[in-house]
């Protein structure tokens, strides 16, 4: 376990993307610790869900090294990438729409139930088991938001808190070893955002696991991220403790302006 | 009564489907016992059964995994003729028909899901409407193949030609088996209206309950939203893959129980047109409702044979019932009533659990 503390979750080296001409990404090198909070801070198009997207290989990068646990995912596909333990929210709400909000926490546990589509056809003994398992697991899954008596509604009549709460849930059961979280708070109200903040830490915490998150609601990222990365035009602009961040220069020139021009 | 009301919502509608296939086959056999029913009816049992069978099939496709394709009647063609020529050849060794029909079943539906491997694995690997394009001209090739097919059997086996029946080069006792364009003749009727109704119970449970389980489920969210289902660790083309290779086979096995349901059967039958026919049992029944399909299959199968006595004007009837019908499932008023039904069943429910409590 202490070997652990010293093998980042997730490093990347000179990572970069380009779409066509333009740089999306470049010289994107960032350490996560095993249970590190770290926040991915920056004005609105500076690439932070372009980075997301490389990480999870919904894009192929176009430059650049990605060892999850010391392993390249180079040759991986975003499936893959989910199996080697990267588990993501998206910021405009990808649930599947027409499952309950337990399937959709079941089809978050698909690669860890073990049985076959002959045996669900059939209904043989591995599919009562397994099925019985996943139950459990769901809505002990969904109980850490308090969700588990809405275990049979139709996910695309919760409210919005709730659709957002149950992605991070569909991401959790997947068994991720860093999770990352895209804009959580958004469109939560504050008594909404603090209770968040509470789960991710209890969420990170209770499994162990390490949480990247974008987010322009700064009293969260402040509040919970233990280190921020300010990106800006796809590279990294600063890096550091919430209290560094607050007073670093670039920071405040990229959100605010250097008030030189006009 | 507490365990019927605790079952899960998709357990119901599976029940329902079963019984309603049930409640069909008693109610037909009362009634043919009873000696009410015409010979026009009698006739329309199998291809009733057949097409409920295809609709159930394509709605896997359509309905479930969210793919559209426009050949179903393809893969009913390549179980049809693959299935007369399997329960032919077996005329001699397979004494006992239910048997033969079985295998002949068995064998359509196996090549019909090779057929529909060969076709997904390279498009449904692609993003969009490819399948449609794909299936659509499918479609068209099966037909024309077995257009210009002849096949014959002799004691030396299986004859294959695409010229005519002379370069069969068969023996003397040689036997056409398909002839071209008039596709395949002289067959043995099969096809029992109980084996038909087996069929149909055995699909019914291979589709619900591949639905109801962790593939199903899978297939479902790739429907909902592939990006998700990809960061989910759901592999996306086996899942589509498993969805379309089993609504063919399906389609092929209710392919070759229709075409050993005559004596002869052309090519020609499995055309665009009843490809088309069988997505409009779909849409009308509800895209992803298994009940729906059953019902619309069942009731448009039958349709144009009450309509007889109108003569000429009976497509144009056809036509106009299909339009109310889709008037009638789309209207506002038509849905808010329907749901206003469920929901006092419902809250008729909550009531009584409160009265337990």
């Amino acid at each position: 376990m202490s070997e652990n503390a010293l093998t980042p979750v997730l490093e990347t080296s000179h990572l970069g993307i380009d779409f066509g001409g333009l740089t999306a990404v470049d010289e994107f090198n960032i350490r996560i610790a095993p249970t590190e909070i770290k926040g991915l801070i920056g004005p609105n198009g500076a690439g932070k869900t372009t980075i997301f997207n490389l990480l999870t290989k919904v894009y192929r990068p176009s430059r650049g090294v990605i060892l999850l646990d010391g392993k390249d995912t180079r040759s991986m596909s975003p499936v893959q990438v989910n199996h080697a333990g990267i588990a993501r929210t998206f910021q405009n709400i990808r649930l599947f729409d027409k499952l309950t909000v337990e399937e959709n926490v079941k089809i978050g546990l698909h690669a860890h139930i073990s049985y076959g589509m002959f045996s669900g056809i059939f209904r043989l003994p591995g599919y009562w088991k397994e099925e019985k398992r996943a139950h459990e697991k769901a809505l002990e899954l969904l109980d850490i938001f308090g969700m588990a008596d809405q275990a049979d509604v139709r996910a695309d009549s919760l409210p919005y808190g709730a659709q957002r709460r149950l992605e991070i849930v569909r991401a959790l059961a997947t068994e991720p070893k860093l999770l990352l979280l895209d804009e959580p708070a958004a469109g939560m109200n504050p008594s909404e955002t603090a209770e968040l903040m509470n789960n991710i830490r209890k969420i990170r915490d209770e499994f162990q696991i390490a949480v990247m998150l974008i987010e322009h609601d700064m009293n969260l990222v402040m509040g919970i991220c233990e280190n921020i990365v300010v990106v800006n035009f796809g590279k990294i602009i600063a890096e550091g403790t919430p209290k560094q961040i607050q007073k670093n220069e670039k920071v405040i020139e990229a959100y605010l302006g250097s008030g030189k021009e006009s | 009564m507490d365990k019927i009301r605790n079952l899960k919502k998709s357990t119901k509608a599976a029940f329902l489907n079963y019984g309603i296939v049930l409640l069909f086959f008693i109610v037909v056999q009362i009634l043919a016992n009873g000696g009410h029913l015409t010979n026009s009816f009698k006739g329309q049992l199998i291809p009733i059964v057949s097409y409920v069978i295809m609709a159930l099939a394509l709605n896997l496709v359509v309905g479930i995994s969210g793919e559209l394709s426009l050949g179903h009647a393809g893969f009913m063609s390549v179980g049809a003729f693959s299935g007369v020529i399997a329960s032919m050849t077996m005329a001699g060794s397979v004494g006992n028909g239910g048997l033969r029909l079985l295998i002949a079943i068995v064998i359509g539906a196996l090549l019909a899901g090779l057929a529909g491997v060969i076709i997904g694995i390279p498009v449904l690997r692609l993003n969009g409407d490819y399948l449609a394009i794909v299936t659509l001209a499918f479609g068209e090739i099966i037909k024309n193949v077995m257009n210009c097919l002849y096949v014959g059997v002799d004691g030396a086996g299986l004859h294959m030609s695409f010229k005519d029946t002379a370069s069969l080069n068969m023996a003397a006792d040689g036997k056409v088996l398909i002839n071209g364009p008039m596709g395949a003749t002289g067959v043995t009727k099969l096809s029992t209206f109980t084996g038909g109704i087996l069929l149909l119970l055995v699909v019914l449970i291979v589709i619900q309950n591949l639905v109801n389980s962790r593939t199903g489920r899978a297939i479902m969210a790739i429907r909902d939203n592939r990006i998700a289902a990809e960061a989910s660790g759901v592999p996306i083309t086996k899942h589509k893959l498993i969805a379309f290779v089993t609504s063919a086979a399906i389609a092929g096995a209710a392919g070759a129980l229709y075409a050993l349901n005559y004596s002869t059967i052309a090519p020609k039958k499995f055309d665009f047109n009843t490809s088309i026919l069988i997505l409009v049992f779909v849409v009308l029944g509800g895209i992803g409702n298994m009940t729906g399909s059953i019902i619309a299959a069942a009731l448009l199968t039958v349709l144009p044979e009450l309509l007889r006595k109108f003569a000429d004007y009976r497509m144009l009837i056809y036509a106009i019932v299909l339009i109310l019908v889709m008037i009638a499932t789309n209207n506002e008023k038509v849905r808010v009533f329907m749901r206003g039904l469920g929901k006092k069943g419902k809250d008729a429910e909550v009531k009584e659990e409160a009265a337990n409590e």
